[in-house]
């Protein structure tokens, strides 16, 4: 184990590390204590400057409800989750096929087009943006939910199947030789077979994807417009506008559009490492 | 008997080429899907920025005339230039995700939990951990305003300075980024092979050498990819530009993602044609990363049939 394990080292040098680990998590996580303080404050600490004393009162629940009753904020959490739960199946669903169609099968083009996926993958949004919104507009999905979880599964398709392939590579080549030398189709192969043993990666998947979507700003300031359709992010971003200094507001506003990956990390932290690292956890 | 063999002479064809038909079965639904949202755009861009065009009245063919602008474009220059600064400061989550995890890759009361809360900021959305540092760095009642008093810079604002606006950012921006550094390596220390560190040991290494020498060169997979995702990183970063300053002071703090949405999309104007242009000057530099990477993967392939 490196560095060397804190029990085996002078019993010194173990109290000055329990002392600093608080400590560093303390300073670490300043950013989040400031606005889980701040949305409990009220307008009169905001205004007397008062931003880590002792809040004067405790506002929390009038806060909460300040942002739900009088902004479109469980209008943009409804919509944050109408547009990440189907991209997350659509995304996974697409990228199972594509992953065992590479990871399985020789043919000529195999590494080109894992190779394609990969790149699309890793290109700046902006070389995107004006051909998707004019497609988008095209078909008439512009500012529809529609429209932004159509390209979110296709976008997202190049890193799932960058993960899944890599996945099912790695999976014993024996039980699929087997089940061809019984007869077995291959489209029985990849149902009864594969997808089962792919469960791990499709749970790493799906919570990444839920992350990276959830959060995404980008996409749903270029196709959404509209309140109706507009997802979280978005939807701070423009109450931002609105409460310049209304920072207990805005502080009450970010824990609720922080709070949904947050959960899911927590939840599935291990899949979630697992799908960060590409699959090179061990256990 | 040749009507006999008919029947299964079809079945058998089907037997016999199921296996080179199936994989484009699989792939043709998400192979379209992906060639029309994600390969073909890139190409419509490119072609876009030899236009003139507002995204409405018809285009007119300029040649390279949107490239020939953009030499004598002082912010062009600027959000180029802040993109390298983005490049430099953002690497510092490399060597600092690193010595993190050497410091948290201990076992003691307390340590996983410990661990989760240095991961989360990660999964926490730009756009809000964006809004919470410009609320830090307002001057007045900004949370470092009592320290800016202390070094007498009453009043100074991190994010209206030509000078410091992209620091502030960048600044902000490591902070998710640390985390998802110290991610990959602790994962990656975890998977270090025991072993050779106590073999090294016995040889009497120790402390810096025994990191140099031994661990560092496990940890090679976890540094590639935490360099991968930190420099696509820096180059797209586009939400905490638009969330902090919107590229201002006068576009001191711009960046190319930036700056292409501002020429294309903003009440500045509809310049597609000018906005692809600067799309295909950002496309190039990260294609230059996505090539590298995509070499070190066809590289391990090989070695993998070897």
């Amino acid at each position: 184990m490196f560095p060397t394990p804190i029990h085996q080292r002078p019993i010194i040098n173990q109290y000055i590390y329990k002392i600093f680990l608080p400590i560093s998590l303390i300073i670490w996580l300043i950013p989040i204590f400031g606005i889980l303080m701040t949305s409990i404050r009220g307008l009169g600490d905001i205004t007397a400057g008062n931003m880590w004393g002792t809040p004067s009162e405790f506002l929390l629940f009038s806060n909460l409800h300040d942002v739900f009753t009088n902004t479109p904020m469980i209008k943009y959490t409804l919509n944050s989750f109408k547009v990440t739960i189907p991209t997350m199946l659509g995304a996974v669903a697409l990228s199972c096929m594509t992953g065992f169609a590479l990871a399985n099968y020789k043919f000529r083009t195999n590494l080109i087009i894992f190779f394609i996926f990969i790149a699309g993958n890793f290109v700046p949004f902006q070389i995107l943006m004006i051909p998707v919104r004019d497609l988008t507009f095209k078909i008439g999905l512009y500012n529809t939910i529609t429209g932004l979880v159509l390209f979110h599964v296709a976008f997202q398709t190049g890193f799932c199947t960058l993960f899944m392939r890599n996945f099912i590579k790695a999976l014993p080549q024996e039980l699929i030789e087997a089940a061809r030398m019984d007869g077995a189709s291959e489209f029985r192969i990849f149902w009864k077979i594969i997808l089962p043993l792919t469960r791990p990666a499709i749970a790493a998947l799906c919570v990444l994807i839920f992350t990276f979507i959830w959060n995404d700003y980008f996409w749903a300031t270029v196709l959404i417009q509209g309140d109706h359709a507009m997802p979280i992010t978005a939807g701070l971003k423009s109450l931002n506008g609105q409460w310049i200094t209304a920072y207990h507001l805005l502080s009450t506003g970010s824990i609720v559009a922080a709070i949904p990956p947050v959960i899911m990390f927590f939840l599935m932290q291990k899949h979630f490492i697992a799908g960060l690292t590409l699959g090179a956890t061990k256990g | 008997m040749e009507l006999n063999n008919s029947k299964p002479k079809r079945i058998t064809w089907w037997q016999k080429n199921q296996v080179k038909i199936s994989p484009w079965i699989f792939l043709a639904p998400g192979l379209i899907f992906f060639s029309i949202y994600v390969i073909a755009p890139i190409f419509v861009s490119i072609g876009i920025s030899f236009y003139q065009w507002d995204g409405l009245s018809p285009s007119t063919y300029v040649g390279l005339q949107n490239y020939i602008e953009l030499l004598d474009d002082e912010y062009f220059y600027i959000s180029l230039w802040n993109n390298v600064k983005w490049l430099i400061f953002f690497m510092l989550a490399v060597p600092i995700g690193l010595g993190l995890a050497i410091f948290l890759n201990q076992i003691v009361f307390g340590i996983r939990l410990i661990k989760s809360l240095f991961f989360f900021p990660f999964v926490i959305s730009q756009v809000v951990i964006g809004l919470i540092f410009t609320w830090f760095y307002q001057p007045n009642y900004g949370v470092i305003a009592p320290f800016l008093d202390l070094i007498g810079l009453e009043g100074f604002s991190i994010l209206a300075n030509e000078d410091t606006a992209t620091y502030g950012i960048i600044f902000a921006g490591l902070y998710p980024q640390i985390a998802y550094c110290l991610i990959l390596y602790l994962t990656g220390l975890n998977n270090i092979n025991p072993e050779q560190i106590e073999a090294g040991r016995m040889d009497g290494a120790k402390g810096f050498h025994l990191f140099w020498n031994i661990v560092l060169p496990q940890l090679r997979h976890a540094t590639f990819l935490a360099i991968v995702v930190t420099v696509i990183g820096a180059l797209r970063s586009f939400d905490m530009v638009a969330i902090m300053t919107q590229g201002g002071p006068y576009g001191y703090s711009n960046v190319l993602a930036y700056y292409m949405f501002e020429q294309a999309l903003s009440e500045y104007g509809y310049r597609m044609g000018y906005g692809s242009a600067i799309a295909t000057v950002l496309f190039t530099i990260m294609m230059f990363y996505i090539l590298f990477f995509i070499y070190r993967m066809y590289r391990n392939e090989r070695e993998d049939n070897n």
